[in-house]
C-alpha cells in the first residue's frame, strides 16, 4: 500500500521517485522477513505438543502481517505528523475523496482478513480433532483444585491450591482428556501447551493432547472461580511410556478411586441427572 | 459546491430563541433542568468523577501486582477491587461519557436543534445514571462487601451460593438502572437525529460524529435490552429460585455468557463509535481539511455496527460450545471497516496543515494507541490463538490498549468541545504534559502485559508468588500506571488552574460544524440563527466560502491553494 496520495498530479518528481523507491526497497525487506531461516518468536514459544506448535506458527504467522500493517500505518500517522505541521495559514487544497485510493485500502484488508482465516481454519481444525486413543484422562475442576482421573487403571490424583496436583501423561501419545467442573466456571490453562479451555459445570469438554518432549509444565486456572483463584494451580509432567507404566502400577489404588469416583457421581448427580452431554460441535 | 455561494440567510429568528429565562438558579437549576447542555454537563462531570474513582482501584490494583507475594490487599478485597474497576470504568465512565456527556451536549447542537428531542426523557436518564452508580459503588459499605465476580459476573460464581453477599445485589440494581438509562438516551438519541435536523442538514450532510451516535443509539437501542433482560433472570436466580443458569433446575450457566456477550460486544462498539467520532471531528478541524472518505467513513460505522451484532461468541470461544469458524470470520472482518476509518485519519491528515494543540495530540494518540490494540485484537479473533492467549494478561493488554486509546480521545473530545460548552479554553500547557504523561504511561502500562500474558499470566489473580520472574514486566506496568495517574491529576488541576481564565469566543479552532456557529457557551436553544447548510461543514462554508470542499470524483483538477511539498 502506498501513502494515500491526494493528487497525483500535484506530486513534484521527486516524491515520486521516492514513492517508487519506498516501493521497491519494501519487496526484499518483506522477503527476508517470510524467508528468513529465523523467524522471530514474537514472544511466543513453540511449546511442547503437536498443537502447540501449530499455534506457535500460526502466531508467528499472523505477527508478520501485524508488524507490516502496524509499521506502515505507524509511518504514515508519523509522516503526516511530521511533515504537515501547520507552517502557514494557508488553507490547504480541500479534497475529500480518492475513490481508487479508498478502494485499495478496502480490498486490501478483506484479502488478508480471508487469508488470516485460511490459515486460522487449518490449524483450528488440527487442534479440535479427536483422534483415536487408549489413554483417557479424567480432569475435573473444583473450587479450588484439581482431580485428575485415569479411567479403568484405578488411579486418581487430587490436590488442592498449592498442594500441586500433578497430572503425569505419556509422550508422543494421544491423551484423551474429558474436562469437567464440579462447581463454578474454571480455565484448564497450560502455557507450554498454547492451549486453554473452560471447564463448565454440566458440559463435557473433550480435547486431545500429543506431547513431543518430556518434562513438567506449569499450568493454572485462568477464569475467575472465587476467592483462591489466584491459587489453583497444577502440573503436568510428560514422561516417556515406560515411566508412564510404572506410575500407573506404583498409585494404584481402587479404593481411592473408587472413592473419588463416587464422589463425583455424587457431585454430578446432584447437578445433572445423567451424565453431562457431550458438548456440540467442535470438540 | 459549485453553486453561487449567497450571502447566508439567518434562518428565521424565532421569538422564543430569544426568550429570556427566568427560571431556578443554582442547585435548583441543577435538579429541575431539562436543557441537553445542563444535563450533558453533569454527565460529564459525573463521569470524569467516576474515571478518578475507577482509576485510583487500577492503581490499587498495580500496587498489589508490584511484587509476586504483595499482602497490601486481601484476596477477596482484590476480587472486589477488579470488579469495580472494570464496573466503573465500562459501565459508569466510558459508556455515559461516550453517549451520555459529549454527545448529549453537541449532537443537538451540530444538527441544528433547540434541544432534545425529549427533554425531560433526557433529564430522568442522567438521574438513573446518578442513582444507579451511587448504587452500584454503595457495595463497599455493606457488609461482606462489594460484587467480587469480576465484571462479566459469569455464572454459576455469580449466584446466590458462590456470592451472597448484597453487594452483589447493589451491584446488579446499578446495572438495571444505568442500564435504563442508556436505553433512554438511545431513544432520545434516535428521535433527535432523525426528526430534529435543521433544514438543508441531511443524513450525508450530518458531521461524523452525529453518525457514529446514530449507529451508536440504535445499537443501545439492540443491545441493552437484553442485558437488562439478563440481569433480571440474574436477580431471579438469586433471590427467587429459579434455575436459568444454574444446572441443578436444569438450567445452562453458559446462556448467561450468551446474553451478557450479546449485549457486551455491540457494548465494545457503543463505546468506541463516539470516540471515533470525536476523534474524527478534531483532525479534520485541526487539519483545516475535510473529513477524507467522508462517506466512507459513514458506511465504515454503519459495517462496524452491523458486524458488532454478530461477534459476541468470540469471547466464548474456549467454552467448547459455540461455533468457532463463524465467529471467527465475523470478528476477523470487522478489521476491514476499522481499517478504513484509520487510513480516512491519516488521509484527512495528508497535505493538510495540521495544528497540534492538545486536543490533536490526544487524537494522534487514540491513533497509535488504537493501531496497537487493534491489531493484537485481530489475533484474538482466531480460535487457535484465543485459546492460546485467553484470559491471560494478553487479553488484559489488548483491550487496555482500546480503552486508553478510548479514553485520549475522551480527553481530546474535552479540550476540544469543553471551550464551546464553557466558554473558557483549558491551559495548553499543562494539557500537553498531560498529554505526554498519558500516552507514554499507556504504552508503559500496557506493552508489559502484552509479554507478561505470552509468558502465561493468568488475569485477575492477586499474587504469582510461583512466578517471580513476572516481576520485572509488572513493575514496568506499575510504572505505567503512575504515569497515567499523573496526567489525571494534571487535568483536574488544569480545569482549576484555567477556571475563568483563557475566554474562548465562538469559534476559537475554526471548526466545521454547526456548534461553532453560536455562541459559546450557547443560549437557551442553541441558536440565534444558522448559516445555509450545503455540507457536512456548514461554518467553515461560511467562513471560508471560497475554500469549499472538492466535489466528489473532481480530485485530479488543479490544487487551489500551495500544496507544502512533502
Amino acid at each position: 500500500m502506498e501513502p494515500p496520495a491526494l493528487s497525483p498530479q500535484g506530486v513534484s518528481d521527486r516524491t515520486r521517485r521516492w514513492r517508487r523507491v519506498r516501493r521497491i526497497a519494501a519487496l526484499p525487506i518483506a522477503a527476508l522477513a517470510l524467508a528468513g531461516c529465523t523467524v522471530p518468536t514474537f514472544g511466543a514459544a513453540p511449546g511442547a505438543t503437536t498443537t502447540s506448535r501449530s499455534v506457535y506458527h500460526l502466531w508467528q504467522g499472523f505477527s508478520i502481517g501485524a508488524v507490516i500493517v502496524g509499521v506502515l500505518t505507524l509511518v504514515l500517522i508519523l509522516w503526516a505528523v511530521i511533515f504537515y505541521r501547520r507552517k502557514s495559514d494557508n488553507i490547504p487544497k480541500q479534497s475529500q475523496y480518492h475513490i481508487p485510493l479508498e478502494m485499495t485500502y478496502t480490498v486490501i484488508p478483506i484479502l488478508i482478513v480471508f487469508g488470516l482465516f485460511a490459515a486460522t481454519l487449518v490449524v483450528e481444525n488440527k487442534e479440535v480433532a479427536n483422534p483415536k486413543t487408549n489413554v483417557t484422562i479424567d480432569i475435573n475442576a473444583f473450587q479450588w483444585g484439581w482431580k485428575f482421573t485415569y479411567p479403568g487403571k484405578d488411579v486418581v490424583v487430587v490436590g488442592q491450591t498449592t498442594q500441586d496436583p500433578t497430572m503425569v501423561m505419556p509422550v508422543n501419545t494421544d491423551v484423551h482428556i474429558n474436562l469437567t467442573s464440579s462447581d463454578v466456571l474454571h480455565g484448564f490453562y497450560v502455557h507450554d501447551f498454547n492451549f486453554s479451555r473452560y471447564a463448565l459445570p454440566g458440559v463435557l469438554n473433550q480435547f486431545t493432547f500429543r506431547a513431543v518432549n518430556t518434562g513438567t509444565f506449569n499450568g493454572q486456572c485462568t477464569q475467575l472461580c472465587g476467592l483462591y483463584h489466584s491459587l489453583m494451580v497444577f502440573r503436568v509432567k510428560v514422561v516417556t511410556a515406560g515411566e508412564y507404566q510404572s506410575w500407573l502400577l506404583s498409585n494404584y489404588n481402587p479404593s481411592a478411586a473408587q472413592a473419588a469416583a463416587t464422589a463425583t457421581q455424587q457431585q454430578t448427580s446432584s447437578i445433572v441427572p445423567t451424565r453431562p452431554s457431550k458438548s456440540q460441535g467442535n470438540n | 459546491m459549485t453553486d453561487v455561494l449567497e450571502p447566508p440567510v439567518a434562518a428565521q429568528p424565532l421569538d422564543h430563541a430569544h426568550e429570556e429565562h427566568h427560571g431556578p438558579t443554582g442547585i435548583l437549576k441543577w435538579i429541575t433542568t431539562t436543557d441537553h447542555k445542563v444535563i450533558g454537563l453533569s454527565y460529564t462531570v459525573t463521569a470524569v468523577i467516576m474515571m478518578v474513582i475507577g482509576g485510583a482501584f487500577a492503581e490499587i490494583l498495580r500496587a498489589q501486582l508490584t511484587t509476586p507475594n504483595n499482602s497490601l490487599v486481601s484476596f477477596a478485597q482484590y476480587n472486589e477491587l477488579f470488579t469495580m474497576h472494570g464496573s466503573v470504568m465500562i459501565y459508569l465512565f466510558v459508556g455515559p461519557f461516550a453517549f451520555g456527556a459529549l454527545a448529549n451536549i453537541i449532537v443537538p447542537i451540530q444538527i441544528g436543534a433547540p434541544d432534545m428531542a425529549f427533554p425531560r426523557l433526557n433529564a430522568l436518564s442522567y438521574w438513573l445514571y446518578l442513582t444507579g452508580s451511587i448504587t452500584m459503588l454503595s457495595g463497599f459499605f455493606v457488609a461482606g462487601g462489594a460484587a467480587n465476580f469480576g465484571w462479566v459476573a459469569y455464572a454459576p460464581l455469580s449466584n446466590s451460593i458462590n456470592t451472597p453477599g448484597s453487594g452483589a445485589d447493589l451491584w446488579i440494581g446499578g446495572l438495571l438502572l444505568t442500564g435504563f438509562s442508556a436505553i433512554f438516551t438511545g431513544v432520545n438519541l434516535c428521535a433527535t437525529i432523525f426528526y430534529l435536523r435543521a433544514p438543508g442538514m441531511t443524513m450525508f450532510r450530518m458531521p461524523i460524529f452525529t453518525w457514529n451516535l446514530l449507529v451508536t443509539a440504535i445499537l443501545i437501542l439492540l443491545a441493552f435490552p437484553v442485558l437488562t433482560a439478563g440481569l433480571i433472570m440474574l436477580y431471579c436466580d438469586r433471590h427467587f429460585g429459579t434455575h436459568i443458569y444454574s444446572v441443578a433446575g436444569g438450567g445452562v450457566p453458559v446462556l448467561w455468557q450468551h446474553i451478557f456477550w450479546f449485549w457486551g460486544h455491540p457494548e465494545v462498539y457503543i463505546l468506541a463509535l463516539p470516540f471515533f467520532g470525536m476523534v474524527t471531528e478534531i483532525i479534520a478541524v485541526f487539519s483545516r481539511k475535510p473529513v477524507f472518505g467522508y462517506k466512507g467513513m459513514v458506511f465504515a460505522t454503519l459495517t462496524i455496527g452491523a458486524l458488532s451484532l454478530g461477534v459476541w461468541a468470540h469471547h466464548m470461544f474456549t467454552t467448547g460450545v459455540v461455533l468457532l469458524p463463524f465467529f471467527s470470520i465475523m470478528s476477523l472482518l470487522i478489521a476491514v471497516p476499522t481499517g478504513i476509518k484509520m487510513f480516512n485519519w491519516i488521509g484527512t491528515m495528508w497535505r493538510g496543515e495540521v495544528w497540534f494543540s492538545t486536543a490533536m495530540l490526544m487524537a494522534v494518540g487514540f491513533l497509535v494507541t488504537f493501531l496497537i490494540g487493534g491489531l493484537t485484537g485481530i489475533y484474538l479473533a482466531s480460535p487457535p490463538l484465543d485459546f492460546f492467549t485467553h484470559d491471560t494478561y494478553f487479553v488484559v493488554a489488548h483491550f487496555h490498549s482500546i480503552v486508553m486509546a478510548l479514553l485520549m480521545g475522551a480527553m481530546g473530545g474535552l479540550y476540544y468541545w469543553g471551550p464551546k460548552i464553557t466558554g473558557y479554553l483549558l491551559n495548553e500547557r499543562i494539557g500537553k504534559f498531560q498529554f505526554w504523561f498519558l500516552f507514554i504511561g499507556t504504552q508503559l502500562f500496557t506493552l508489559p502485559q502484552y509479554l507478561l500474558g505470552l509468558r502465561g499470566m493468568p488475569r485477575r489473580i492477586a499474587t504469582y508468588a510461583l512466578h517471580p520472574s513476572w516481576q520485572y514486566l509488572n513493575e514496568w506496568s506499575t510504572v505505567g500506571a503512575i504515569l497515567i495517574g499523573v496526567s489525571t491529576i494534571a487535568f483536574v488541576v488544569n480545569v482549576g488552574f484555567s477556571w475563568k481564565k483563557y475566554p474562548a469566543g465562538d469559534n476559537p479552532w475554526d471548526g466545521h460544524t454547526l456548534e461553532w456557529f453560536t455562541t459559546s457557551p450557547p443560549p437557551h436553544h442553541n441558536f440565534y440563527r444558522l448559516p445555509q447548510i450545503r455540507s457536512e461543514r456548514p461554518t467553515w462554508d461560511y467562513n471560508h466560502p471560497g475554500h469549499t470542499a472538492a466535489e466528489h470524483g473532481h480530485h485530479h483538477e488543479a490544487p487551489s491553494a500551495e500544496v507544502p511539498s512533502a
